[in-house]
């Protein structure tokens, strides 16, 4: 199976780099952009075939690895 | 006084730490971070500034999960001191052993400059060789410096008197509070971004770090 991380900053912690994005998006005339969140999008290739365990998997490797939970959350999507 | 530095691919502050810790009066031992055990008999392990795995992922992230890391962890649970110098605290935040985390600076630039520092508390060893409030002057070098906690954190932080550094007039990085360095609840792990080791010798320029490696060893000789 193949899993699409995506990892995002939570509500109310603070984003400079989506600010700069936001901004710049207004600087190049892109009107009513209100606000930009960065975060970061991981790819895993899994040997498991079994959508509920892949699903369990990831998640705990969001939760050891690629999401530091104290300011950011993740979601996961899974597709054969 | 028998301290650790650890060694990650990519730490690069690593030799000045070991420099500063031996000019104390410290024994220091080198640890490669593949080691699963410390050296036996030691006061300190200590996580040097750099840019560790070559900050993939998030500054830290990778290296507070190397094998060296648990065998560190299980040393501070069961009450070892332990310093975190700029990717060094990231590390120990993103080891969970510091709270909080450290985000990008809020300029979105690298920092790199002396900044003007207050000791916020000589109730520590690391601290206790500076006079209570002392205006010291340390250098940053950080692009990931924003220290960030939920709120019951940070008032928790504070009203235990666990900031051990406060950056004094300009924020540099955006920190919380203006948090330079954070002490654990047991007051014996110590994050901070500004570089002592790069301050220690008078030889060199401004030498205000140097107390607290004289302080740490001294505290951990007679300890």
């Amino acid at each position: 199976m193949k899993a699409r991380v995506t990892v995002t900053l939570k509500p109310g912690v603070l984003d400079p780099q989506g600010q700069a994005i936001a901004q710049a998006l207004g600087a190049l005339g892109f009107e009513g952009v209100e606000a930009a969140r960065q975060g970061k999008v991981i790819e895993l290739d899994l040997a498991e075939t079994d959508a509920a365990r892949a699903e369990a998997a990831v998640r705990a490797m969001c939760e050891k690895l690629l999401a530091n939970t104290v300011i950011e959350t993740y979601a996961v999507e899974l597709r054969p | 006084m028998k301290a650790g530095v650890v060694v990650f691919p990519g730490s690069n502050c690593d030799r000045d730490m070991a420099v500063a810790l031996r000019a104390a009066g410290a024994t220091v031992a080198m640890v490669w971070h593949k080691e699963t055990a410390l050296p036996p008999g030691l006061d300190l392990i200590a996580l040097p500034g750099g840019f560790s795995f070559g900050d993939y992922l998030r500054c830290g992230a990778i290296a507070a999960r190397a094998p060296v890391m648990r065998a560190a962890a299980d040393f501070v649970r069961r009450g070892g001191f332990a310093l975190g110098v700029c990717n060094g605290f990231q590390v120990l935040a993103e080891a969970g052993l510091l709270p909080g985390a450290l985000m990008r600076n809020s300029g979105l630039k690298f920092t790199c400059k002396d900044v003007a520092l207050t000791v916020e508390t000589t109730d520590s060893a690391f601290t206790a060789a500076y006079a209570p409030r002392a205006a010291i002057s340390l250098p940053v070098a950080h692009h990931d410096g924003c220290y960030v906690a939920d709120a019951a954190t940070l008032s928790a932080i504070e009203a235990e008197g666990r900031v051990a550094f406060r950056y004094r007039g300009a924020n540099p990085n955006g920190s919380a509070g203006a948090i330079a360095g954070v002490l654990s609840a047991n007051r014996r792990v110590l994050g901070m971004m500004p570089h002592p080791e790069r301050a220690a010798d008078a030889t060199l320029g401004p030498a205000d770090g140097a107390a607290l490696f004289a302080g740490l060893v001294s505290a951990l000789e007679t300890a």
